[in-house]
């Protein structure tokens, strides 16, 4: 046991010396990410008029700061949520035979992944954080919300929810390459799922009934609706314990399906390439 | 004490084949011929502990997957293997922590950072301990010569340097099996060399089990006793390297070099003459006739100096692949010959 943990925990380690080696384009690419927000805060403002003699006051329930607020709390959740180039590395490393070192070593494909791209995340927060905060003061008058403890806990545990959902999503797909081979028509299928289903575009309660309630039952709604929606009151405390619950047995879901998929996956592989 | 059993082996895979054109493309679309392709068919061998043997085969043959099967990266269309006891497919943590697998083409190394980083990372993966890790780590980096490269990152190490690299990844939790497939393409005749070498020494000292594929004759030569070559996805030999020339060798060469300046020219009369230049020249002869064709050169002609040689393994081989579609004698994994007259056996 202990002994697994040391060696997930220098995997973990060890992804991040080698995140740190191409710094420079990290740091630049972590930056660009922030572009889009401020244009899409400007497309709001455009949308709701404001400033404006004919501003619009509401649309569905929200003001122009609250969707502000969601916008970046939605950004926020798929800071942790969003996996870019899992799928596709693992559908790589299926295609040209390299996913043969978690075939023949004594380790766990998925914890291998799972500690790699928990190491790749923690890096891109270190070099997130202080552009994250800068956009979150400089957007606080959008911001009305007085969060208490447990908001705050109900908020923390959908941002991890929101990282291990967005992790086994992937990872299934990825997994597909086992079956398929070629996936990057798959992961642009996902990724527009995503954009809509997750409330990246607008928040989920936008949709009309009964699309709203239906799409609440999809795991996709904890990679950034979700943890906004609780932090901005749209999830009240008297339903964190059932939307938690429901994330908590959507994860267990996913774990399965993962597990099942590798262990047929493997044995359908043919281990190309040489 | 037998490291591996392999028993009526066989992997099948099925292709998809797709016809020339665009037509034929679509039409694959909707309906698909796929054809089996019989990987191994049916092999069937037994390796001691400590023995070192060769897969020879022409590309496609069925060597690298007869290794992907033993090393579980793989499940067999039907038949039954174990190495070290284990049933390789199914992938046991112990197993695992006693085998390594070595692709020529393939790195399991990080590949931006040194060296040094991924053995850390064996070292907690195959829970090797600590005094054991660094006594290893030091006796193969000097042997491999490559200690002051550990540092260095992967990418910038050259082909040998890295290839060697892997070697010490393979070898650092002391595997009792190891598969090496290709382990010296591409690298030049000093790397090959060196790591010939080290390959050589390593398996006397620790008594391990090598399965090595490789074109290059020169490793197999240096490394290797026993051979199994495989064509087609079955056996078609296994038994000592010198057998194999024995056994399909057809012919022998003759070397002569001739006192008079001239190369007589009826000499073509006893067998194909090759690499003339005067006074010497080769003459290609069928086994079987060689005391006689030696005795009436001699009687005929006036020698300066005679003798006769097998032909080139590497010749032998490829020949034999060549020419696969006429029977070769049977040789079902025994090391005996069989009853044909013309064999000789040296070992």
């Amino acid at each position: 046991m202990l002994a697994t943990f040391r060696t997930y925990s220098l995997i973990f380690r060890t992804s991040i010396e080698e995140r740190l080696t191409y710094r420079g384009d990290f740091a630049f690419a972590t930056l660009m990410r922030f572009l889009p927000i401020v244009t899409q805060v400007i497309l709001w403002r455009a949308i709701y008029r404001f400033d404006q003699s004919d501003a619009v006051g509401e649309l569905n329930g929200y003001s122009y700061p609250d969707m502000v607020a969601y916008y970046l709390l939605a950004m926020l959740g798929r800071a942790f949520s969003s996996m870019p180039g899992l799928s596709s590395g693992i559908a790589r490393e299926v295609r040209d035979g390299s996913v043969k070192k978690y075939l023949t070593q004594p380790i766990d494909m998925l914890g291998y992944l799972f500690c790699a791209r928990a190491a790749h995340k923690a890096v891109y927060y270190l070099v997130a954080v202080a552009p994250f905060a800068l956009v979150f003061y400089l957007c606080r008058g959008y911001f009305e919300i007085q969060p208490d403890a447990r908001i705050a806990t109900a908020f923390a545990l959908s941002l991890v929810m929101a990282f291990l959902i967005g992790f086994l999503l992937e990872a299934l797909i990825g997994l597909i390459a086992f079956w398929f081979l070629e996936v990057s028509s798959l992961i642009f299928i996902y990724m527009m799922l995503n954009y809509f289903l997750s409330g990246h575009m607008l928040p989920i309660d936008w949709l009309p009934a009964p699309l709203d309630t239906l799409v609440m039952y999809l795991p996709f709604t904890y990679l950034a609706y979700v943890p906004a929606a609780i932090l901005l009151g749209k999830i009240g405390p008297h339903q964190f314990n059932e939307t938690l619950a429901a994330g908590g047995l959507w994860i267990v879901v996913l774990l399965i399906a993962n597990r099942v998929a590798y262990a047929r996956g493997v044995r359908r592989y043919g281990a190309f390439g040489g | 004490m037998l490291a591996i059993d392999v028993q009526d082996l066989t992997k099948t895979y099925r292709v998809y084949r797709k016809r020339e054109g665009l037509r034929a493309s679509i039409a694959g679309l909707f309906r698909r011929t796929y054809n089996e392709v019989h990987a191994v068919a049916g092999v069937s061998f037994q390796i001691e502990q400590g023995e070192m043997v060769a897969f020879l085969g022409p590309n496609g043959a069925g060597k690298t997957t007869t290794l992907k099967l033993l090393s579980g990266l793989i499940y067999p269309t039907s038949g039954s293997a174990t190495v070290l006891g284990y049933v390789p497919w199914q992938r046991e943590n112990a197993y695992r922590r006693r085998f390594s697998l070595v692709m020529g083409q393939k790195n399991q190394l990080w590949w931006d950072l040194p060296a040094q980083e991924s053995f850390r990372l064996h070292k907690e993966i195959y829970r090797i301990e600590t005094e054991a890790f660094r006594r290893r780590l030091d006796e193969l980096t000097d042997l491999l010569e490559v200690r002051k490269l550990i540092g260095q990152p992967v990418r910038e190490l050259s082909l040998g340097e890295r290839m060697r690299m892997e070697l010490i990844a393979a070898l650092l939790h002391s595997p009792e099996v190891l598969l090496l497939d290709e382990p010296t393409i591409g690298l030049d005749v000093v790397s090959q060399r060196k790591v010939q070498e080290f390959l050589k020494y390593y398996q006397a000292q620790r008594k391990i089990t090598v399965i090595l594929t490789s074109h290059y004759m020169k490793d197999v030569e240096a490394l290797c006793r026993r051979a199994i070559i495989i064509n087609e996805g079955e056996i078609k030999h296994d038994g000592s390297l010198a057998q194999i020339v024995d056994r399909f060798s057809t012919h022998k060469i003759i070397a002569l070099q001739f006192a008079d300046p001239v190369i007589p020219a009826d000499l073509d009369r006893f067998g194909t003459v090759f690499d003339v230049e005067a006074p010497r020249a080769k003459l290609r002869v069928p086994r079987n006739r060689i005391p006689e064709i030696l005795t009436a050169l001699l009687s005929r002609y006036a020698m300066e100096d005679v003798s006769v040689h097998d032909r080139p393994l590497e010749e032998v081989i490829a020949e034999m692949f060549t020419s696969v579609r006429e029977p070769i004698p049977s040789a079902n994994g025994s090391a005996a010959p069989t009853g044909d007259q013309l064999l000789t056996t040296n070992d």
